[in-house]
């Protein structure tokens, strides 16, 4: 804030008046660090990230915590739970725990990589049809409207079905076709707010490039439409994956949460009475999305101070 | 009348759209569908010439241009002509088709509905009661069963109320000793065998509506209308219900439509958990057995249905709000 100043430079009301850059371009780390004590703040989203650290952790660290390798398949078939197998073992012998703990890494690795891929066509597409007027935002806009309406589940197996057998490259691939359209409308239309406000004005007259408006100065103030958009794509990936690892349409070799509760169903774990087989794979693909979710509460107060925890308005 | 004749061309254009996506998904695709059916086909021996024929005008090799395969197909497409499954042969793909639909409609129609009006009061409490336990239990719960895999859901009821407890069926949608009919008998079966599929659809939905309903009831809450209906001194359940409840229906509802695209995603997981005969068990066996024309006319059947569904919701939405007429 600069109130004592009499004659304000015109980038300046730009600094001072776009509410989510107040860090500046100064040091990512710090920006990175305050956007992470802002989502902290809030008790649910607090909960969120802890949840979500240990998945990610298990993930990283799975042949270290995994007590056998996740496709040693040496062991009695459908066992029950026993201090050799904590969790039991599968109808083809191998160790449910194990499995267990480096399915994370498929369901942390596509959740990042395709939310990641779908926030990022979001933010493009999103921020540029706000933008834009006429006739090119009309059919952006009918384009946008017909994947958000088209039921994304159905067309993703039809897709997995013609890419037959592919593996997790396919599945994040399928994911994110069908995963951009929900952020980018909602990025658009905060766009579109946000175009008609004075320090856009003012960044038009000072004779900025449109593409440096759109990028530098309305991005930042949309950083937690952004992270929950990120979140909610991921969330959605992890759910889809998992659909179509059970319906045997990934490839059934990898160990993933989603091949688990396959091979599950299709070995009859139901009538030997495995409840923990069909239990534990769905528990954790619920869990990492929950965590998700709780983070999503605390996100709200990364681009609008007044929101965050505490403030009151 | 405007707003219903824009609605109308917008349906169409959009109809159109999904159409044409169905013909140009399989040509987009790497390899042939044709090549993949045919080396199918020869497992079981030699594929006649014939044959071969007939199948690649089904999948649309090319014989003749682009254009002209696109107006066959849409030829097709507007006198339900799908062409012949190859899984159940010589069963025609519409027939199937006609035979699962009902189930699915009836199962994701009826539940979405009961869904969306359950959420919804339980979302208005919540806002109302906001802070109390009235409003914490569902808003964490919904959070939690929202996150549920729709799939996982249906294995655990299927496992511990019909396998474990015994209390419903664990497969179909109705006995293998009854035939369909419209005979009470017959409806009260197949009432018993939908009871797991819908309550499944119906925990992994709930969650969606009691969080819409509350955060747009938060939001009417602090109008300055309803501050002003609270000065009248008038009784806080008039206030919670008459002035902000009414106002936050209607953006709940337009986030009706997009859902639904995800409940129906969703009934085809459970319906293959349930061996249920609709839409999605259809799909699936279709996807298993690769029976690309049967597959192609469910996506087709499927996007149709929800694409009608958003339009009766638009047409409503025109109906309940003035404004939008304009």
């Amino acid at each position: 804030m600069t109130p004592t100043r009499t004659i304000i430079p015109p980038t300046s009301i730009v600094k001072t008046m776009s509410p989510g850059d107040h860090a500046g371009t100064a040091n990512p780390l710090r920006v990175l660090w305050r956007a992470f004590a802002t989502i902290w703040s809030v008790p649910k989203a607090r909960i969120g990230v802890a949840m979500l650290g240990v998945f990610v952790l298990v993930a990283i660290f799975a042949p270290l915590l995994a007590p056998y390798a996740a496709t040693d398949n040496s062991f009695g078939r459908s066992e029950d739970m026993s201090a050799a197998h904590w969790l039991g073992t599968t109808a083809a012998g191998q160790d449910v725990l194990s499995q267990l703990i480096y399915g994370a890494r498929v369901s942390v690795f596509v959740g990042f990589v395709a939310g990641l891929l779908s926030t990022i066509i979001a933010v493009l597409i999103g921020l540029s049809w706000g933008y834009l007027r006429g006739f090119a935002g009309e059919v952006i806009n009918f384009i946008v409207n017909l994947f958000l309406v088209i039921p994304a589940l159905p067309l993703m197996i039809v897709i997995a079905a013609y890419l037959q057998n592919g593996g997790i490259g396919m599945i994040v691939l399928v994911v994110v076709i069908t995963g951009w359209a929900w952020g980018a409308r909602v990025l658009r239309s905060q766009t579109q707010s946000l175009r008609s406000r004075d320090f856009v004005t003012a960044a038009i007259f000072s004779g900025e490039s449109p593409s440096r408006i759109v990028f530098r100065e309305i991005l930042p103030n949309m950083t937690s439409l952004i992270v929950g958009s990120f979140f909610g794509a991921s969330t959605a990936a992890i759910l889809a994956e998992a659909g179509l690892e059970f319906l045997g349409l990934g490839d059934s070799t990898t160990v993933s949460w989603g091949t688990m509760l396959f091979w599950a169903q299709n070995s009859n774990a139901l009538l030997t009475g495995q409840w923990v087989l069909l239990f534990a794979p769905g528990l954790c693909i619920s869990l990492l999305a929950t965590s998700m979710s709780l983070i999503n509460f605390g996100v709200d107060g990364l681009s609008n101070p007044r929101l965050r925890e505490g403030a009151k308005r | 009348m405007r707003y219903t004749l824009s609605k109308v061309g917008l349906l169409l254009l959009t109809l159109w759209a999904a159409v044409t996506l169905n013909f140009l998904l399989p040509r987009l695709m790497p390899g042939s569908p044709a090549d993949a059916a045919i080396a199918k086909l020869a497992q079981n021996g030699p594929v006649s010439p014939s044959t071969r024929a007939a199948i690649e005008a089904q999948l649309g090799v090319p014989t003749g241009s682009a254009w002209d395969q696109y107006l066959q197909y849409l030829n097709n497409v507007v006198h339900f002509d799908f062409g012949v499954s190859y899984t159940f042969f010589p069963q025609s793909v519409a027939s199937l088709v006609a035979t699962a639909l009902p189930w699915t409609l009836v199962l994701v129609g009826f539940v979405t509905i009961v869904a969306f009006i359950f959420g919804t009061l339980l979302g208005v409490l919540a806002a109302w009661k906001r802070g109390s336990w009235l409003d914490t239990l569902p808003t964490v719960g919904g959070t939690f069963a929202s996150a549920f895999p729709y799939f996982w859901t249906a294995l655990l009821l299927l496992f511990f109320l019909g396998y474990v407890a015994g209390w419903f069926p664990t497969s179909g949608a109705y006995s293998s000793s009854a035939t369909p009919d419209f005979s009470v008998a017959f409806l009260l079966d197949a009432l018993y065998h939908s009871i797991l599929p819908a309550t499944t659809i119906l925990i992994t939905s709930l969650g969606g509506w009691i969080l819409g309903m509350r955060s747009t009831m938060i939001n009417t809450l602090g109008d300055d209308y309803v501050t002003f209906a609270e000065a009248n001194g008038l009784h806080p359940r008039t206030v919670a219900i008459r002035y902000a409840a009414r106002n936050a229906i209607l953006p709940n509802l337009t986030s009706f439509g997009l859902a639904l695209g995800g409940v129906v995603g969703g009934s085809l997981l459970v319906e293959r958990v349930f061996n249920y005969p609709g839409v999605g068990y259809l799909l699936y066996t279709a996807v298993v057995n690769q029976d690309f024309p049967l597959m192609q006319a469910l996506f087709l059947i499927i996007t149709i249905s929800v694409l009608l569904a958003n339009f009766i919701v638009d047409i409503l939405y025109g109906i309940l709000d003035p404004r939008t007429r304009r």
